[in-house]
């Protein structure tokens, strides 16, 4: 069993996906609740099993564990295995996809479909975190949006088809320019194989291109491809619009999963390829992603400020917590690292969460107008409590898990440039003006409007979904070390073999400096 | 037991918090309060007890990231103890008076449960304070900085169905995190150069960042400079100096017994504790030390000055807090850390007394705030008159003049007075004190008047329903009353005795200053001192440069919770400065009281007089030097205008523009694909996603092939 250990968690959720499209039938109400029950029951038993690889997880072997590997159609190759960097993904897929299927049990049209987009969702998403062959991946990387797309289109708001049509032009941009690259990159090293292709060293020889002379050569050209779907994946500012729109547009699940996770898909990208591919590419354009990141954070965070939808709001503070990500894994020291690791997981919590918090107050009103509410402590107090948590948790707070990631990465970005440290650490002071501020419009102040005098504070089931997302952020800020000790070897060895690339390439830049 | 006193607060803020819905609203209160007051007593026989020596105890391991690493930890010394008692003591205190005071409280309507939140979090402040004072590391420290800054967005913002407190809790969160940006930075940077954020190894690397430069932003600085420049704007914002003090004012929203405890005796002397937490930084940072002395003195006349004109009784206490911090960090700046530690302990039972004390005042006249509308209180509420009196003879520092006799204000601030003229030579920051000291008089003064004495001026029927105060609330009065008498004297010698005396208290070994002191005592005896002194100094740099390099090879720490510099004469040479000078506060004292007695016993049409006289600058200290005005329009006004045009201008019409427009290339293509524009996007790219994978793998087919 050990040996198809990931895959039986990768395809848990789909043959589960399968077993309610064949089996289910009827569109009553019964049948709508068994459709939830089953799904919740699926999501629940992967991320069961899930757990037993973090048990057989040993951290201080740092290259891929529970390799499988098969052949697989077109002499292309079926492999998966987790190290360091991606295990902490796998795990927060299976820890998030429960909690948003349960969250999910008020939705009621067509919920057979929309338990199968999710359960599919998960196998693909899960499959992006473990998949190493270049073909596998990108497959699952570009399949996970049809159900995203679908859960948008289906269940999403008045706007929906501009928020996913805007969604597909980024996209589309992105995953063309991968394609390509990867088809270039097979061509250099004739393998798919992603640990043979991180062992490869690719070309850095400048050469002349419509007259553009290009430094790092093909080294740049596969950086620069490769980042163009990453980035509109994190998203990057300027690559960030079709976020808030998606967000808006989305049922709350399919926002918490977005937020959740998906995001995640740009930074892990960044890690598994960017870095440890293209090492003389990633160094020539650092400068440029530092400061899109840290534009992002400045820019997002004010327009953060003037956000009157709380779902945008939101969305836009997840891009400036994006940038921090974008800034540790460019300072490519061990701080900087384990803070974007750990800040992607982090933020999983505590977007989810809060996403989750607008879900709440949008099932009851049916509206994510701010100026609609006002004085919701008077009669929720539990939701007060819960989103103040979480509030605190999106600012940084120490003590909480969004602190950590944060902190490393501004420690890590210090050693390379002050600017970059300097910009980005004043996110701190915006980030508290527009989070707590939306806190105020929402929560605080005499409950004066007449549609909430009859609102209702959280049911139970409401509140046992927040329960795993509060526990996990108090333990995670508390004692980080549970992450960071668990990533720390693998993220050492990634920081080492680029400094050595680079030393190999005859750079040695700041990077060295700051690798110690 | 350190980790007891720590942890009962918080232990006492779930029960509060969350218990009391089990074992009831009275009982969490209870408990809560009786937990702090074991704390407390645990904390003074600590303090009693305490020998010097450094203790650390390890909990657990926080953060492990290459060579960051974090210990949860308590770090016990002279320090730390100290600030366990005055954080302990106060809270306490404020504990047990908040019983009386959150009583029936009018903001509130009677089925509406607010107690069990208040004391939650007045407990979790506690704690989180504790944590700080207690931190082995820097991020420990941050960790409890920030918590307590959370504690008190949400206890200035208790009263939450005022619109003005919600900004007021926004304000103060906002404000110190701007503070945190700078403490941040320095601790960034702190890592960078010494590759650690523990406590003593930072210590031990402190005086090699004196020769070090460091490239930050556009060039190249001091390093120690530069670390103890960016500590200090974190302590600035967390200690409402001047610039970053717009919050602390607003914060007299929340409730009194919070202005008693946060914001008055300990949440806002951290930034003082900061500074001298980091003195073996701080005395290998000239620059940054010129420049918290300047903050503070000129923060203490500019405080002072405001707190001339106001007319609510808890803004002007605001204010005077606000400048006394000013005169702790003159102290800390000119490197008598102890003198500033000295006035940070006495300044908590005064300030605290004259909190809880307007406390009653407030009780006492139905939440009335407005001094205008006081008068003649004194025979209405005797036990509180008494206990402001007290406080305000404390806080203006009254004593014998040239004796070790007087109110602990007296004798903690004239310390600082003695400090700042001899590290400046008599110049700016003494003056600007001794200005200060006069202003303070005055204020405190005219508070009292104000509200004790004349002829009721407010509502009548509010004056003759006026009573005096619970006993619950009159017994902290008391307790604190008689640290607002004692604490100066009793202490004085340990603060600010002689060097033997302070090094013994703050466990510093005298190796290499014991001999220097002593020589120097001598020198000050022979009375040629000018002559001695610069060879002292050079006796100093002697050991100064044989230090450095001692420090460089063995990493040595230097041990004692304060640390000053082999050159740092400043203590010795303050308790050898004229007579004049020695005299100025009590002077200045002496004048603003006869001044505040003349415009509001005496002569009671003057003060609107001058008013009128001068309408410009009156209109300028009331409106608080219109810092406030300027702040909105510069900060707030202008972050949303960018952000309106960012987002309006750059998300919409740049970025969303070129977009659509790329859009309108490909929209007649997809349409003509996809029938129905919904579902079609999604088909054209699951399309586009096959077709893409079908070239893929014919490409590789055909490479393998070749």
């Amino acid at each position: 069993m050990d040996y198809f250990l990931l895959s039986i968690v990768t395809f848990i959720p789909a043959t589960s996906a399968l077993i309610l499209l064949l089996v289910a039938r009827g569109n009553d109400h019964a049948a709508a609740l068994v459709a939830k029950r089953f799904a919740l029951f699926a999501t629940g038993v992967t991320f069961f099993v899930s757990l037993f690889i973090v048990a057989q997880f040993d951290p201080e072997n740092t290259s891929f564990q529970m390799v499988e590997e098969t052949d697989w159609i077109m002499g292309f190759k079926y492999k998966l295995g987790v190290d360091g960097i991606s295990i902490l993904f796998v795990m927060l897929t299976t820890f998030m996809m429960p909690l948003v299927i349960w969250a999910s049990w008020g939705v009621e049209a067509r919920v057979k479909e929309y338990m199968i987009s999710f359960l599919l969702l998960e196998t693909l998403m899960l499959g992006v975190f473990m998949a190493l062959d270049l073909v596998l991946f990108y497959l699952f990387f570009e399949a996970g949006l049809i159900p995203m797309f679908l859960i948008i289109g289906i269940w999403g708001g008045a706007n929906r088809v501009y928020a996913s049509f805007k969604f597909f032009l980024y996209t589309l941009l992105g995953s063309v320019l991968m394609l390509i690259a990867m088809v270039v990159m097979y061509a250099e090293s004739g393998t798919t194989d992603i640990q043979a292709l991180m062992s490869h060293q690719f070309s850095y020889n400048n050469f002349g291109l419509f007259g553009f002379q290009i430094l790092g050569g093909t080294q740049t050209l596969l950086f620069l491809a490769f980042f163009a779907s990453f980035a509109v994946k994190m998203p990057m500012w300027p690559v960030h619009t079709w976020l808030p729109d998606a967000h808006v547009q989305a049922p709350t699940a399919g926002s918490v999963v977005l937020a959740a996770i998906l995001l995640k898909m740009g930074g892990y990208g960044f890690l598994r390829f960017s870095l440890p591919m293209f090492p003389v590419g990633s160094y020539i354009m650092t400068d440029f992603v530092l400061w899109l990141s840290v534009i992002a954070i400045v820019y997002t965070s004010l327009v953060a400020l003037v956000q009157s939808d709380m779902k945008k709001l939101i969305a836009y503070s997840s891009v400036a917590h994006m940038g921090y990500v974008t800034i540790g894994i460019f300072a490519a020291n061990q701080q900087g690292i384990d803070g974007a690791i750990f800040q992607m997981l982090s933020h999983g919590f505590i977007s989810g969460a809060l996403f989750l918090c607008v879900g709440i107050i949008y099932d009851r009103m049916h509206t994510r107008e701010i100026d609609a509410y006002g004085g919701l402590v008077n009669r929720m107090p539990a939701y007060a409590l819960i989103f103040m948590f979480f509030t605190m948790a999106n600012v940084g707070l120490p003590g909480t898990s969004g602190f950590v990631g944060e902190f490393l990465t501004l420690v890590g970005i210090f050693k390379v440039n002050t600017w970059i440290a300097l910009l980005a650490t004043s996110g701190v002071v915006l980030s508290a003006a527009y989070a707590l501020w939306l806190y105020r419009r929402v929560m605080m102040g005499d409950l004066i409007k007449e549609a909430l005098r009859t609102i209702q504070d959280m049911s139970l089931r409401e509140r046992a979904v927040f329960a795993p997302l509060i526990g996990m952020t108090l333990l995670l800020g508390v004692y980080p070390v549970l992450v960071l000790d668990l990533i720390g070897p693998s993220v050492q060895t990634l920081v080492e073999n680029y400094n050595s690339a680079l030393s190999i390439a005859g750079i040695n830049g700041d990077a060295m400096i700051a690798s110690h | 037991m350190e980790f007891f006193v720590i942890f009962s607060p918080l232990v006492g803020a779930i029960l509060a918090g969350f218990g009391w819905k089990i074992i009831g609203e009275k009982v969490a209160l209870i408990l809560a309060t009786s937990l702090l007051f074991l704390a407390c007593f645990v904390s003074w026989f600590l303090f009693l007890d305490f020998d010097g020596e450094l203790r650390i105890v390890q909990i657990f391991k926080w953060m492990s990231s290459g060579s960051l690493e974090a210990y949860w930890a308590i770090r016990f010394d002279r320090l730390t103890a100290i600030m366990l008692i005055v954080v302990t003591t106060v809270s306490a205190l404020v504990h047990l008076y908040s019983f009386g005071y959150m009583d029936h409280d009018p903001n509130w309507t009677n089925n509406e449960t607010y107690k069990p939140r208040f004391f939650a979090y007045l407990s979790f402040f506690t704690f989180a304070m504790l944590m700080l004072v207690t931190s082995d590391n820097l991020m420990q420290m941050f960790f409890g900085w920030e918590g307590v800054g959370v504690a008190s967005y949400l206890l200035i913002g208790f009263y939450y169905k005022k619109p003005t407190a919600n900004s007021a809790a926004i304000k103060a969160f906002v404000v110190n995190r701007v503070g945190d940006f700078g403490f941040a930075l320095g601790i960034f940077g702190i890592f960078y150069l010494s590759g650690s954020i523990q406590f003593s190894h930072v210590f031990a690397s402190a005086q090699g960042f004196a020769d070090k430069e460091i490239v930050f932003l556009w060039t190249e600085w001091n390093a120690a400079n530069l670390i103890a420049f960016l500590l200090f704007v974190g302590a600035m914002g967390k200690s409402a100096q001047l610039f970053l003090h717009t919050w602390l004012p607003d914060a007299m929203e929340g409730p009194t017994p919070v202005s008693a405890l946060i914001h008055a005796a300990t949440m806002v002397t951290a930034g003082v504790f900061l500074v001298c937490r980091m003195s073996p930084l701080m005395e290998f940072a000239p620059n940054a030390m010129a420049f918290i002395t300047f903050i503070g003195a000129t923060t203490a006349f500019f405080a002072a000055t405001i707190g001339l004109v106001q007319n609510d009784i808890k803004r002007v206490i605001a204010y005077s807090t606000c400048s006394q911090l000013g005169y702790m960090f003159v102290a800390a700046g000119s490197g008598v850390y102890s003198a500033a530690m000295f006035h940070l302990f006495t300044h908590a039972f005064f300030k605290a007394l004259l909190f809880l004390g307007a406390g009653s005042v407030i009780h006492a006249m139905h939440h009335e705030q407005d001094m205008r509308n006081y008068g003649g209180l004194s025979k209405k509420i005797p036990y509180t008159f008494a206990a402001m009196m007290i406080g305000t003879l404390a806080i203006t520092g009254v004593g014998i003049p040239l004796t070790h006799f007087g109110f602990a204000g007296f004798l903690s601030k004239d310390a600082i007075i003695e400090s700042a003229y001899a590290a400046s030579l008599g110049g700016y920051s003494f003056w600007m004190l001794v200005i200060s000291a006069l202003c303070t008089s005055f204020y405190s003064w005219r508070l009292i008047f104000m509200t004790f004495y004349g002829n009721p001026r407010g509502d009548l029927h509010t004056y003759n329903s006026a009573h005096e105060s619970p006993k619950i609330m009159l017994v902290p009065l008391a307790i604190l009353s008689l640290g607002a008498i004692f604490s100066g004297m009793i202490w004085y010698k340990s603060f600010f005795g002689d060097h033997y005396s302070v090094n013994k208290f703050f466990g510093i070994e005298s190796e290499v200053s014991h001999s220097d002191y002593k020589s120097e005592e001598d020198q000050n005896k022979s009375d040629v001192a000018i002559e001695n002194l610069s060879s002292a100094i050079a006796i100093a740099e002697f050991n100064h440069d044989a230090k450095t390099s001692i420090t460089y090879s063995s990493k040595h720490t230097p041990s004692g919770a304060i640390y000053m510099a082999p050159n740092n004469h400043t203590l010795d040479e303050a308790h050898h400065v004229p007579k004049w000078v020695k005299l100025s506060p009590f002077v200045a004292m002496l004048v603003g009281f006869l001044l505040a007695y003349t415009f509001y016993i005496w002569r009671k049409d003057l003060p609107k007089k001058l008013a009128d006289n001068q309408r410009y600058l009156y209109l300028f200290l009331l409106n608080k030097w219109y810092f406030d005005e300027i702040y909105d329009l510069l900060f707030v006004r202008s972050a949303k205008y960018f952000g309106r045009l960012l987002w309006q201008k750059g998300d919409g019409q740049v970025i969303d523009g070129f977009i659509n427009n790329l859009s309108m290339v490909f929209i007649p293509l997809l349409t003509k694909l996809a029938g129905r524009a919904q579902s079609g996007y999604i088909f054209t790219y699951a399309f586009a996603m096959v077709l893409g994978i079908v070239i893929l793998i014919t490409w590789m087919t055909l490479g393998t092939g070749s």
